[in-house]
């Protein structure tokens, strides 16, 4: 089969929505950045770690969209997964862990941040950061990607490519952070609560890893599609940990006991 | 000072509620490690199991992502809820290891006769008659199951008997 007649011959079209993906991540630096030296300069010095996550969390993300090239990840399954969990998963994990709006919270003058804190709790925000519904549109969007035509016509049309991946990105990101809780928030949810939708969302993966093995989507070769499927079973287990074990530091430091009486005493 | 060291080496653990929670710990961590070797024996290692057959049903695929996902999550929040009760002084070893078995052990029966048998998810060895293998899977399972169920029961009994103790 040459290039020209490969039924995913649209690259050349998706590698500009790519750079144009990995343009919109590096903003998201530029913008983080500026808040951490807004804050600093108002006396609120940021920790440095969380700055640290945050680039790294965008650069992992901008390197899973442009390393493993648009052009190879249309004809090699395996490489759009490898995208998949780094952009996808390890990404949004790390970046959430960053507590960006917090952040900005700090950095904005009162007037603002009180405008923004008043948008971030508005009826559609408060829906879409709530675990449960960033679980489903999280998930569900991945449903939809693999088990309908929208994974052939992602690769197709370029517009069908940056909306996907931007969706991908986003839910990814809203999902880590509605899990962890890690920004303020005057309506959280339990961790309990909190733990069943992780666990519920991680099983959805692992079906659609298995689902995926069993019904490559149109126009993968099977053995690429099962080869990919267990990549996606098994590293989305590994990067999944690293979300676990944040959220049960998180538990485990909320439930630190008080300083028992004796020490107080003494 | 005596007094505060004598209150920090009691243990804790035959409270009600840390007995519990030491129990649930324990149960959430076999849960984890018999999902761990099983992954890591049968599936990998031995390559017995398979990560797909085709006569998997939808339920069993459903069962196999929760329970999957599950145990994974259990593991790491097992050792986070040890924690815990260790710097809580709160620990009870022999109901944490009660625990330990009858969640495993739960896991094994669950895996060996539902996922196995009705639900077909993979069988545990292929090309041989896999009766033998199913006894000898599900006996360990309930055997784990009474061991776990025996050692949290002494264990009840026996801090009943020390806080009998200490009340008279």
């Amino acid at each position: 089969m040459t290039p020209e007649n490969h039924p995913w011959n649209h690259a050349a079209a998706n590698v500009w929505a790519a750079v144009f993906l990995a343009a919109g991540v590096l903003f998201l630096v530029f913008i983080y950045v500026f808040a951490f030296i807004r804050s600093s300069r108002k006396g609120r010095a940021w920790p440095l770690h969380r700055l640290c996550l945050w680039v790294f969390g965008a650069s992992t993300a901008i390197f899973g969209i442009l390393a493993s090239s648009p052009a190879k990840i249309q004809s090699d399954f395996v490489a759009h997964m490898t995208s998949h969990l780094l952009f996808g998963m390890l990404a949004s994990i790390l970046m959430a862990l960053a507590t960006p709006v917090t952040l900005i919270l700090r950095a904005l003058d009162v007037k603002r941040a009180r405008k923004l804190a008043s948008f971030l709790k508005s009826p559609p925000l408060r829906v879409v950061t709530h675990p449960a519904a960033a679980a489903v549109l999280n998930v569900g969007g991945l449903w939809l990607l693999y088990a309908t035509g929208l994974f052939g016509a992602m690769h197709e049309d370029p517009y069908w490519y940056f909306v996907v991946h931007a969706h991908i990105f986003i839910a990814g990101y809203v999902f880590s952070s509605a899990i962890l809780g890690n920004e303020p928030n005057p309506h959280q949810s339990s961790y309990v609560f909190r733990a069943i939708i992780l666990i519920l969302a991680l099983a959805g993966h692992s079906m659609l890893s298995k689902y995926i093995y069993a019904h490559p989507p149109a126009s993968v070769p099977v053995l690429q599609a099962q080869e990919g499927a267990m990549l996606m079973y098994y590293g989305g287990d590994a990067v999944e940990a690293i979300l676990i074990w944040a959220f049960c530091r998180k538990w485990y430091d909320a439930a630190r006991p008080r300083a028992n009486r004796a020490q107080v005493k003494g | 000072m005596d007094d505060n060291q004598s209150k920090r080496n009691r243990s804790d653990g035959h409270l009600p509620a840390y007995r519990s929670r030491s129990i649930g710990s324990g149960a959430l961590f076999g849960l984890g490690f018999v999902a761990f070797i099983d992954e890591t024996v049968f599936h990998q290692l031995l390559h017995w199991h398979h990560f797909y057959d085709k006569s998997t049903t939808g339920v069993g695929l459903v069962s196999d992502g929760l329970f999957h996902a599950f145990s994974w999550f259990a593991t790491l929040a097992a050792f986070f809820m040890l924690s815990d009760l260790r710097r809580k002084n709160g620990l009870n070893v022999m109901a944490w290891w009660g625990g330990m078995l009858s969640g495993g052990g739960a896991f094994q029966l669950y895996d060996g006769i539902i996922q196995h048998k009705f639900m077909e998810i993979h069988q545990i060895r292929y090309n041989v008659d896999p009766l033998p293998y199913d006894v000898v899977w599900n006996v360990i399972a309930a055997a784990m199951i009474v061991a776990g169920l025996l050692l949290i029961r002494n264990n009840k009994r026996s801090g009943a008997a020390r806080n009998g103790r200490l009340r008279s």
